[in-house]
């Protein structure tokens, strides 16, 4: 790991300032996913701005009927939080398919949100990366590509973002709260908080340097049916080769979306207009465009088979 | 078949070939124009915390992990290094009430924290019930992942009683239940290379029998 110094925040203005004003300055919240990139010495920050004391810690609710959600409410806290088991289920679902027990209890709402690829070409500093160093290369293209995307990749990047959480958030219509180096705030809808790699996978985000996540809202409850299916190598703590987030309604109209598949969470609404006439017509559309390798073309029919087996339980 | 070119090799000739090949690659990045920075002390930064419920006060390379405070510098060696980077759960310890991954954390992050190790949880005179369970069921072979194993066997026990939901729950707003499916799945963070898997798990199961 390389040297770095390492500083606690007290404030988020100035957290964000601390961060915008050194390039190689990083957050740190629960830190699962970044250490572990530090000791690969594929992250390589040279100041660390710890946010553990900033107490965004705290799920509320709104007074539009939603949900406010700190950054730093843990995945542990918040899969368990009551109103969250019983309004929005499928994030409870997908948080507690992803990782394990120890790591939900560190890893945090805010730091989800921003975990990076699991390409082994990413993490893999002998390798050509554009991601890891932009102009390198991509080996993953023409590489081991059986757990890469499928769906809005580009010819520069064709790594996929791994999250669970993130997925049931994009069903939900989530949004991102944030607060920068000026004190500014923005909201930002989780539809477009990931980029699609395009030329500059590098950038997971629409942040701008700094930006600091303080929060995640959650609209009204949707009711329905909640379903977060994850299909994976083992039955526990291993990333997804495809899931599911959906919400069903009882007359068969719903939301979904796809994780596991591409550089960010995949939902096409008008691909889910179509779950009445079943999971075939869902995933035509969703996946339409797809440029899967020979190693990944199965995630495409793995993708309709999950969303049959979903809908066939909200039939159940 | 391939025909390899016959080659009169000694130990002697392949060292001293060795050496003359890393003088002269090496020399020329050595030169006075272009030497190396010279190495610079790391500034420690101090924290504090209590191990065990004995406070710990220490100066360390910001770099330094909870596992690497806790083995390198207290010596409490119970704690095991597997991965380094939370995939087999050898290193899990008891933070604030809940099981982390030791090897994930930086130590600085910890200040005030209470902290619980294996030597924490018991001592050969006086075993934790789930020490004792592992024993009774021979829970583990070459004993590597065992502490990690332990404290979160002790930690899954305490969510289950929290009420903290797990994945093969059906029913997402009813409280869970010590079953074998709950614990197999709770337990996926500690991998065990020897396969002690379902001895641990009749281990637990043992002392959540004992507090039901």
């Amino acid at each position: 790991m390389r040297a770095f110094t390492y500083e606690r925040a007290t404030d988020p203005v100035a957290a964000a300032r601390a961060v915008a004003q050194r390039p190689g300055a990083r957050y740190i919240a629960g830190g699962t996913n970044l250490l572990d990139l530090m000791k690969l010495e594929v992250e390589t920050p040279t100041h660390l701005v710890d946010v553990q004391d900033l107490g965004f810690t705290r799920i509320e609710r709104t007074p539009q009927g939603g949900l406010r959600i700190g950054a730093l409410v843990t995945n542990t806290d918040l899969a368990a939080d009551d109103h969250v088991r019983r309004d929005y289920a499928v994030l409870s679902r997908a948080i507690l398919a992803g990782a394990s027990g120890q790591l939900r209890n560190k890893a945090t709402t805010g730091g989800n949100l921003l975990q990076r690829t699991r390409c082994p070409y990413f993490y893999d500093t002998n390798m050509a990366c554009n991601k890891r160093r932009p102009g390198s290369g991509c080996a993953a293209i023409g590489g081991y590509s059986r757990q890469l995307g499928v769906v809005g990749v580009s010819t520069s990047c064709i790594a996929t973002f791994p999250g669970d959480m993130a997925v049931a958030l994009r069903v939900l219509d989530a949004m991102v709260e944030t607060i920068d180096a000026h004190g500014q705030t923005r909201s930002i809808p989780i539809a477009g908080f990931h980029r699609l790699w395009e030329d500059k996978p590098q950038q997971d985000t629409v942040l701008a340097p700094g930006e600091l996540i303080t929060a995640v809202t959650l609209p009204p409850p949707l009711g329905g049916q909640h379903f977060y299916e994850k299909v994976r190598d083992r039955a526990s703590y291993a990333f997804a080769l495809v899931s599911v987030a959906a919400v069903i309604q009882p007359d068969g109209t719903g939301r979904v979306a796809f994780g596991g598949v591409a550089p960010k969470p995949w939902r096409v609404e008008a691909a889910e207009a179509l779950l009445p006439q079943g999971a075939d017509a869902v995933t035509r559309q969703a996946f339409e465009g797809a440029t899967p390798t020979k190693d990944n073309d199965f995630k495409l029919p793995l993708a309709t088979r999950a969303l049959a087996y979903v809908i066939a339980q909200a039939k159940a | 078949m391939v025909d390899w070119p016959r080659l009169k090799l000694s130990r002697r000739g392949v060292l001293a070939g060795t050496t003359v090949t890393a003088v002269a690659v090496g020399a020329p990045a050595f030169t006075e124009a272009s030497a190396p920075p010279a190495a610079q002390p790391v500034p420690t930064a101090s924290v504090t915390f209590s191990v065990n419920g004995r406070e710990r006060r220490l100066a360390l390379d910001p770099r330094t992990t909870l596992l690497d405070a806790l083995r390198e510098h207290l010596h409490l060696t119970g704690t095991k290094k597997g991965c380094d980077h939370g995939q087999c759960g050898a290193c899990t310890v008891i933070v604030q009430g809940k099981r982390i991954n030791s090897c994930l954390s930086l130590a600085v992050m910890h200040e005030g924290h209470e902290i619980t190790t294996i030597e924490g949880l018991g001592t050969p005179d006086r075993l934790h019930p789930m020490q004792a369970a592992f024993i009774r069921h021979d829970g583990y072979q070459c004993g590597y992942c065992t502490p990690g194993q332990i404290c979160s066997a002790v930690a899954v026990l305490d969510e289950i009683a929290r009420g903290i939901p797990s994945h093969v729950q059906d029913d997402l707003t009813a409280s869970p239940r010590a079953t074998a499916q709950e614990m197999r799945e709770r337990m996926s963070g500690n991998i065990c290379r020897c396969g002690a898997y379902s001895n641990i798990a009749e281990a637990m199961a043992d002392v959540a029998g004992d507090n039901a």
